[in-house]
């Protein structure tokens, strides 16, 4: 198992637990396998922002990707459900509990391939959850076929030359309606964490398109999905920071032409400092633009491409009250004798 | 055409007054073009008539398609309160040009035929009576402009002139349009306008040479009429259902329809609008299905309803939830398969697809309903079985129950609370600790927790890969084996836990009878028609699967037992033998699968023509004939709808549709 984030003896966090209570079994995926790095900082994060692990879910579907949540959140709740097919059963299970917290991991395969179709129609509904597609271009539990995001001319050794256009998973979640739309590299843990914060602050869902090298099947150093090309090419839009929303945070000493502050859902904030000093990552269509540009010139940019706050979320627009509907009691939701008569006695 | 046997019989007026007049048992055909409006003036028909106190039944035969193909609107009047499909009617209203020559040799002698008058000609037999209405006039003297208002006048004109020669009372079909239209006056009142006008000018101009009446009963008296669709949605609702996802597909749509109807009135604040449900419109049955599956792993009381199509790709997920052991539950509203089939016909052939759907090993609980009553009951009872058994059970509905109105005595309200099953809180986990797959108390059902459980331990992975007692992966030999060892006892506690079967053992019965779903009604009227001629039938209804002891002990009482089905091989039958097959030879299959609601005529043939046969087929070959069909039997097998019409033009061998046949049917109410 890679672990990078071994923590000092006896250090809790605010609500008294450990980084120790955050981890999950040890990993089976490969070593140096790029989810493994990423399901290392969902620990990180987990442990740093307090998240109490009855309130978080964790979902996915099947491929390399989707075995990761095991590996992280022992304490928390998951399915690991059916090829392509988490987006649905997040919907369910986040309708069913919609005070729970979710993060969902999902790769290539599922989510550009098999599963694109609930892809595109989780995020129209907007149900709030952190949705990471760990994105490395390749199938790897099938040892190496070419995924819907692999490069145009791409060449692997088992596969052979890749003849067709990449699916862009950002681009998708754009068009599709997702408000908050981020790429990063697992090779950038720091970013990762600080993006993956930000989402998890996110009221509907938020996407996170991680290049996540397979050191198995995909990671020559002409591949833009292997650790070398990000090493080499990473573009990060902004230098980015989360603030969560029991911290201060002082706007009025920043200079508007160096740094970008977006609050967030939960009253949190993301501090965006800027890199491309015209980068607006609430113009929908710009943000289009940069990553249409980006595809065409091979740049891996990383950072939140795109973020409206404004959509409610499935659980807001069909009026769910405080209590999730699986804490319902049967007097809330069985109605009574009286109900039943009248309708028998209007259909007499 | 009539057999003599059961149909077209006159019978005497009870009060001897008219000699000839048949009185409250007689048949009625409506044809009309989709889309026209005439489900309006059909269903004000039916429901005057329950109104009256008769028993009638509604069934509405209807193309797969919005506007222009034939439908045709069957009303059974029958004072001894029988609600199967006839083969033949004895009156029938022509309103459809191109059907107009078929509909009338269908006829039975002695016949009635309402036309739209303003057509040039009408095939002409001069052993029916024919009755012209001037349709056009009474549209023109309505002064519309729209065409669809045109047609739906038209269709109200029927409405006046049958009720002059039945005699209908008009204040019965007042009431059923404020019934159909819940109630808003000015809408009635406009329609009755024309049903009056209709009305008078028949009285005026018509002579009731027929003998065919209505007359009041009180056979209906605190009754209720609704379709099955909206029975089970009901049901579902007093289940407390909390979450619904499904995809638009004939004909399961209504159930949705209802759902929402019901949920909103009934689970939503009218003051904040906050409510106590969620139902998603899914992009597909694989996404609808998906949600269900997580809903009922959170501990939401999840539904979906959908059809032969959506099954199939709802396969993967129902196999999840059978694995992974999540409630669900899944109306199957059948209807003609395989593939598109008749998206708009009724069958009973999701049987053995249902029951076994999944790779691998897998066994599903399914509920039969039979009935309005059993909609209801079965709607909230699914809930408590789904949770009971943490996995999917499936209710198999069809379109006839499904769509066409229905008597019933009114619904009683649950008598036990919700049963939901085996869930510890987070005291019970530090009480007791928790292995979620860990069969503690024998019967093959373990305990769960719900998402949100605050106990440390509470929390586990549910996944549809090999798991041990503590739901981790694993690829163990003995972990596999004792998982699906487990499962499998299970199953056989369902065996306990469903509703079982419904069996009626007269004195001196030769035969046995099985049979399950909307087949009820024919068999009913069957059994009464064979005992009147001399042949007395044992009866075993199925509500369930997987079946129980009584089942197998039915069957062993009994040297012959005919399996009556809606599919072509005997479905229901072979799922039996397979898992009796030591009294299979037992069993007779007697299947059809024609795409219309089973008659009491079919089923008496069917068993007649065998039992007659027996014997020598005994010494023959010494083992039953599987599948008799109605290629078997003698008669005019083209009694049903569109049989008679050329192919290709009658818009029921070439529908015509997109081949994607999901759109919802337009009932014109208004």
């Amino acid at each position: 198992m890679t672990d990078t984030t071994t923590p000092r003896a006896g250090r809790v966090n605010a609500i008294g637990l450990a980084q120790t209570d955050y981890k999950g079994l040890p990993s089976t995926l490969c070593q140096g396998c790029g989810h493994n790095s990423i399901a290392n900082q969902i620990v990180q994060v987990a442990y740093e922002l307090n998240v109490r692990p009855a309130e978080m879910l964790k979902l996915s579907g099947i491929g390399c990707s989707s075995k990761s949540p095991a590996y992280f959140l022992g304490q928390s709740f998951g399915f690991n459900g059916l090829h392509g097919r988490m987006p649905s059963l997040a919907t369910g299970a986040l309708m069913g509990n919609h005070t729970m917290r979710a993060i969902a991991v999902s790769g290539d395969g599922d989510s550009a391939s098999i599963g694109l179709g609930q892809f595109k129609h989780v995020l129209r509904r907007n149900v709030r959850m952190v949705y990471i597609v760990e994105n490395n271009g390749v199938y790897g539990l099938t040892k190496g076929q070419f995924s819907a995001t692999a490069d145009e001319g791409q060449e692997l050794k088992y596969a052979g030359t890749n003849e067709f256009p990449p699916i862009d998973i950002c681009m998708e979640a754009i068009l599709a309606g997702c408000g908050f739309v981020a790429r990063s590299f697992s090779g950038d843990a720091q970013q990762v964490r600080e993006l993956m914060k930000a989402a998890l602050s996110h009221g509907g869902t938020a996407v996170l398109d991680i290049i996540s090298p397979c050191v198995a099947f995909n990671n020559a150093d002409t591949s833009t999905k292997s650790y070398h090309y990000g090493k080499e090419h990473e573009i990060p839009l902004h230098g980015i920071g989360f603030v969560p929303s029991e911290e201060e945070i002082e706007i009025e000493a920043y200079d508007p032409g160096e740094l970008r502050v977006v609050e967030m859902h939960d009253g949190s904030w993301v501090k965006l400092r800027k890199l491309e000093a015209d980068y607006d990552p609430t113009d929908r269509m710009g943000a289009m633009h940069r990553l249409q540009w980006a595809q065409e010139n091979q740049e891996l940019i990383t950072g939140l491409v795109y973020y409206d706050g404004s959509r409610p979320s499935l659980a807001e627009s069909s009026r769910l009250g405080d209590t999730p509907l699986n804490a319902l009691d049967e007097s809330r939701v069985r109605p009574g004798r009286e109900a039943l008569a009248g309708l028998m006695d209007g259909l007499m | 055409m009539s057999t003599g046997l059961i149909e077209g019989q006159a019978l005497a007026n009870p009060d001897g007054a008219a000699a000839d007049l048949i009185i409250n048992d007689f048949s009625i055909v409506v044809a009309t073009a989709n889309g026209t409006g005439s489900q309006t003036s059909n269903l004000a028909i039916l429901r005057a008539l329950f109104k009256m106190g008769i028993p009638v039944n509604g069934k509405n035969i209807f193309p797969s398609n919005i506007q222009g193909l034939p439908t045709w609107y069957h009303i059974r009047a029958s004072r001894d309160g029988y609600t199967a499909r006839r083969h033949t009617s004895e009156i029938l209203v022509a309103f459809n040009q191109a059907t107009v020559i078929q509909d009338i040799q269908a006829l039975p002698p002695g016949g009635i035929c309402i036309y739209n008058g303003d057509w040039r000609s009408i095939p002409q037999r001069d052993d029916i009576t024919y009755y012209a209405v001037p349709v056009n006039e009474f549209v023109r003297a309505a002064d519309l402009k729209e065409k669809k208002l045109r047609d739906y006048i038209a269709n109200m004109v029927y409405v006046g002139a049958l009720a002059y020669l039945l005699e209908i009372p008009l204040e019965k079909l007042d009431e059923a349009l404020m019934f159909l239209f819940r109630g808003k006056r000015r809408t009635v009142d406009s329609n009755m306008g024309v049903v009056r006008a209709a009305y008078e000018w028949s009285a005026a101009n018509l002579a009731q040479d027929h003998p065919y009446r209505v007359a009041p009963m009180n056979e209906t008296e605190g009754q209720i009429m609704m379709t099955g669709n909206e029975a089970a949605a009901l049901g579902a609702v007093f289940g407390g259902v909390t979450f619904a996802a499904w995809y638009p597909i004939t004909p399961s749509t209504s159930v949705i329809d209802a759902l929402n109807d019901y949920l909103g009135q009934l689970r939503r604040d009218p003051a904040t609008g906050e409510a106590t449900y969620a139902v998603v419109q899914a992009e597909d049955e694989l996404s609808a299905i998906g949600m269900v599956i997580g809903a009922g792993y959170a501990g939401a009381r999840a539904m979906t309803a959908t059809s032969g199509p959506g099954i199939s790709l709802m396969a993967e997920f129902v196999g999840l939830g059978y694995f992974a052991e999540v409630p669900a539950v899944i109306w199957d509203i059948q209807r003609v398969g395989p593939s598109t089939g008749l998206p708009t016909r009724t069958s009973q052939g999701d049987i053995l697809f249902t029951y076994y759907l999944g790779h691998g090993d897998t066994k599903n609980v399914i509920l039969l309903p039979s009935s309005l009553r059993e909609c209801f009951d079965f709607g909230y009872m699914a809930f408590d079985l789904a949770d009971t058994l943490q996995t999917p059970v499936f209710v198999l509905s069809d379109l006839d129950l499904g769509m066409n109105n229905w008597m019933s005595e009114p619904f009683a309200y649950p008598a036990e609370p919700l049963k939901r099953g085996k869930v510890l809180t987070a005291e019970d986990v530090a009480d007791r600790g928790f292995a979620r797959y860990k069969d503690i108390d024998g019967d093959g059902i373990a305990y769960r927790t719900l998402p949100g459980n605050e106990h440390p331990l509470a929390a586990y992975f549910a996944r549809g890969t090999g798991h041990n007692d503590a739901a981790v992966y694993s690829e163990r030999p003995d972990d596999w084996k004792n998982n699906m060892a487990r499962l499998a006892r299970k199953f056989d506690t369902a065996r306990l836990l469903v509703p079982g079967p419904v069996i009626d053992e007269p004195e001196g019965a030769q035969i046995g009878i099985i049979a399950y779903g909307t087949t009820r009604p024919a068999i009913d009227e069957a059994r009464d028609r064979l005992t009147a001629d001399g042949l007395v039938t044992s009866y075993m209804r199925l509500r369930a699967l997987p079946i129980n002891d009584e089942v197998e002990a039915f069957i062993a009482r009994h040297d012959h037992v005919y399996v009556v089905e809606l599919n072509r091989d005997g479905q229901m039958h072979t799922l039996l033998s397979s898992e009796l097959p030591e009294l299979a030879t037992r069993l007779e299959s007697l299947a059809l699968l024609d795409g219309m609601p089973l008659t009491a005529r079919w089923v008496v043939e069917a068993i007649t023509a065998v039992e007659e046969d027996r014997p020598r087929r005994r010494s023959a070959n010494g083992r039953g004939r599987r599948g008799a069909t109605e290629l078997d039997l003698s008669g005019n097998g083209s009694m049903s709808p569109g049989n008679d019409m050329p192919r290709g033009d009658s818009g029921l061998t070439d529908m015509g549709h997109d081949g994607h046949n999901r759109e919802v049917i337009v009932e014109e109410m208004e």
